[in-house]
């Protein structure tokens, strides 16, 4: 009798080990995948950008392995950290009108009836089912000289206005292709608000306002901040709408990465404008972090 | 020469299928980025008759470029397989053409001075003029380019220059001179469009100021800056690819356009070289000296400068081409509606070549920054 409990025991600790061994295996099975997919498409490019960076242009693009720091150097002129600085402006007022905008339309989806909040939600969700370029070309349509808008304003005697090819028509073309961006994290922390929250703080005779400012605002800061990382991020970035609505009369600091690509020829410091703009994005990352931390 | 613009007019071009056979192994010295002529290098030994179905033919040019049935043209005429590539702009061709490696490309379509820079590289192949027979039809013109006096390792396959496309009904007078468009008169303002492409950002205010579009000097080019600052405020945009539409639509009424992108067949559009002179472009076939294919190659381009071959650029891309043969079978018709057409070659060799500036090419680069990001 003994001797099976022992020789149970010790298949028990031999299925306990198969377990962990199948375990691990299937770890690998199932994480394989996307790790092989990260380490292909998301490490290597990465880790070649940072090399390029510390190299010397070639004259025919590509780099010339000759290390040297003047690519951080030059990140420092005046020219380029002043497209950084016009970047971060637009993209920031881009953020804050998106918020601005897509509160309320994320708390009134909230509130909706069931059915109507998955209408709403699909409506929200719609333009991403057209291709972007199309989406921004539609906004040349709208703004452009002889276009609708105007074309609109004239036949009551308004206009024309210069609607396009300025910053106005960048910071309206980012806050539109972001807009969804926003609302559906602000939705997502709203819709799981418990309304007897507000309640109670009506019954304790808090105003509406105070109510918002105290209760509803502050427990749906993740979503405000998830939102705000959603817009900013893109808009950043963004190279096709500075582009197309901005006319070529202002730059942002994806044009300038994608000309030192595809027309200075400069991977080198095209690379290092590339790691100066995810510096700054780990940075709002990490800080995305630290506030969901403290909620 | 950034270009996406065939694709304006013209369908992609197919890409036909090839195969790589390797028939003589020659002039595979690796690729040196520091100057060295090509003059110094070996030249290719090539057998006149060689069998070249035996061999097959990459080539990379711009989507619409050549003849969509080239491939099955080559296949029943000079009996090889060709294989035809794209790439979208100059840098994306130099890119392919300069990584390093063995890329497998035979022969490419980049503008005169990037072919020169190649060159400059130890890249091209010194032309083998007794296998291209049909060199003799181009114009005496064609072999006086800057960047390649002779034709020694690229041929000219169209060639244009850079003007003035307006809405003649829509400004008064007509403009003469590229101040004209730098400072335009008060009913054109905020309706004017220059290129961004940063060589002929700066071709207005080189030519209205006397320079060379080659110039190098800081000075000039702080100049330059100056002027090309103050025209921006009457600017509507900066535009490389739709000043065409805007024209027709009336946003714009006068912008910068190359010769054949003006669309002057449409009633109202007229196109002037501003009198202070303006650049001339040429778009070239060069060989590569890694390609194994050489005789092939010649062929190949000896096939392009067939007039019949050669004036389906003409009549499709609305280019002039640089062989007077192809330009005398154009269409009649064709070139009285497109006025750029008629400009003869002496007409375009008034214009400035443009050619590499090595190094100091990043001085337009930075020049096109400043003036792109000042607000």
């Amino acid at each position: 009798m003994t001797r099976s409990t022992r020789s149970a025991v010790v298949s028990g600790a031999a299925a306990k080990t198969r377990s962990r061994r199948s375990r691990a295996s299937a770890r690998l099975v199932f994480l394989g995948p996307g790790l092989a997919y990260l380490v292909a498409f998301l490490l290597i490019p990465l880790a070649l950008l940072l090399s390029y960076t510390v190299f010397r242009r070639g004259r025919f693009g590509g780099v010339v392995y000759e290390v040297t720091g003047e690519n951080f150097t030059r990140l420092l002129d005046p020219l380029y950290l002043d497209v950084v600085l016009g970047s971060l402006k637009l993209a920031t007022i881009a953020t804050v009108i998106a918020l601005l905008a897509g509160y309320p339309t994320a708390y009134l989806i909230a509130r909706l009836p069931r059915r109507w909040k998955t209408v709403a939600l699909v409506a929200i969700v719609l333009p991403f089912w057209t291709n972007f370029l199309v989406r921004v070309y539609a906004w040349i349509v709208l703004l452009s000289g002889p276009g609708l808008l105007n074309g609109a304003l004239g036949k009551i005697g308004l206009g024309p206005y210069e609607l396009l090819y300025g910053q106005g028509a960048i910071v309206t073309g980012l806050v539109y292709s972001y807009l969804p961006l926003m609302v559906l994290p602000l939705y997502a922390a709203i819709e799981k608000l418990d309304p007897q929250l507000r309640e109670a703080s009506a019954n304790l005779g808090a105003s509406p306002v105070r109510t918002f400012f105290s209760v509803t605002l502050p427990l749906t800061r993740s979503g405000v901040v998830t939102g705000c990382l959603f817009v900013f991020v893109p808009s950043f970035g963004n190279f096709i709408v500075p582009e197309l609505l901005g006319g070529g009369r202002s730059i942002m600091v994806g044009n300038l990465i994608r000309d030192q690509f595809l027309k200075a020829r400069d991977w080198p410091f095209g690379s290092t404008l590339a790691l100066a703009l995810l510096a700054v994005l780990i940075v709002l990352l990490l800080l995305q972090a630290w506030s969901a931390r403290r909620a | 020469m950034s270009r996406s613009r065939y694709t304006r007019r013209l369908p992609a071009a197919a890409v036909a299928a090839g195969l790589a056979l390797a028939v003589s192994a020659c002039g595979g010295e690796a690729a040196d980025t520091a100057a060295s002529p090509a003059a110094s290098a070996a030249v290719a030994q090539l057998d006149p008759n060689a069998d070249l179905s035996k061999q097959s033919l990459t080539v990379t040019v711009w989507d619409g470029y050549t003849p969509k049935e080239l491939p099955q043209e080559i296949k029943s005429k000079l009996k090889f397989d060709l294989k035809v590539t794209l790439h979208d702009t100059n840098e994306v061709a130099m890119a392919k053409l300069t990584s390093g490696a063995d890329t497998g490309i035979d022969v490419a379509f980049v503008s005169g001075q990037y072919a020169q820079a190649l060159n400059e590289a130890g890249l091209l192949e010194p032309l083998h003029p007794e296998l291209i027979p049909n060199l003799a039809n181009l114009y005496p013109e064609a072999k006086e380019l800057a960047y390649d006096k002779g034709n020694t390792f690229s041929v000219p396959y169209t060639w244009g220059t850079t003007g003035i496309c307006y809405r003649e009904d829509l400004v008064k007078p007509a403009p003469t001179s590229w101040n004209d468009i730098l400072d335009p008169p008060a009913e054109a303002k905020k309706k004017v469009t220059m290129m961004t492409t940063e060589r002929w950002l700066a071709l207005p205010a080189i030519k209205a100021l006397g320079y060379s579009v080659n110039t190098r000097s800081d000075e000039e080019l702080a100049k330059v800056k100056e002027k090309l600052l103050a025209a921006k405020p009457n600017l509507l945009a900066y535009d490389d690819t739709t000043f065409g539409d805007r024209l027709k639509s009336g946003e714009a009424v006068m912008v910068e356009a190359w010769d054949g992108w003006c669309p002057t067949s449409e009633k109202n559009i007229k196109f002037v070289v501003p009198k202070e002179g303006s650049d001339l472009w040429v778009d070239t076939m060069v060989i590569l000296k890694s390609s194994k294919n050489k005789e092939a190659a010649h062929a190949f381009i000896n096939h392009i400068l067939d007039p019949k071959v050669h004036g389906w650029a003409a009549s499709n891309i609305l280019y002039k081409v640089p062989n007077k043969a192809a330009m005398d079978i154009v269409d009649a018709d064709l070139k009285a509606q497109n006025t750029p057409l008629q400009m003869s070659p002496a007409d375009l060799l008034q214009g400035e070549s443009i050619i590499d500036l090595g190094e100091d090419s990043t001085k337009f680069t930075r020049l096109a920054t400043e003036v792109a990001a000042k607000q």
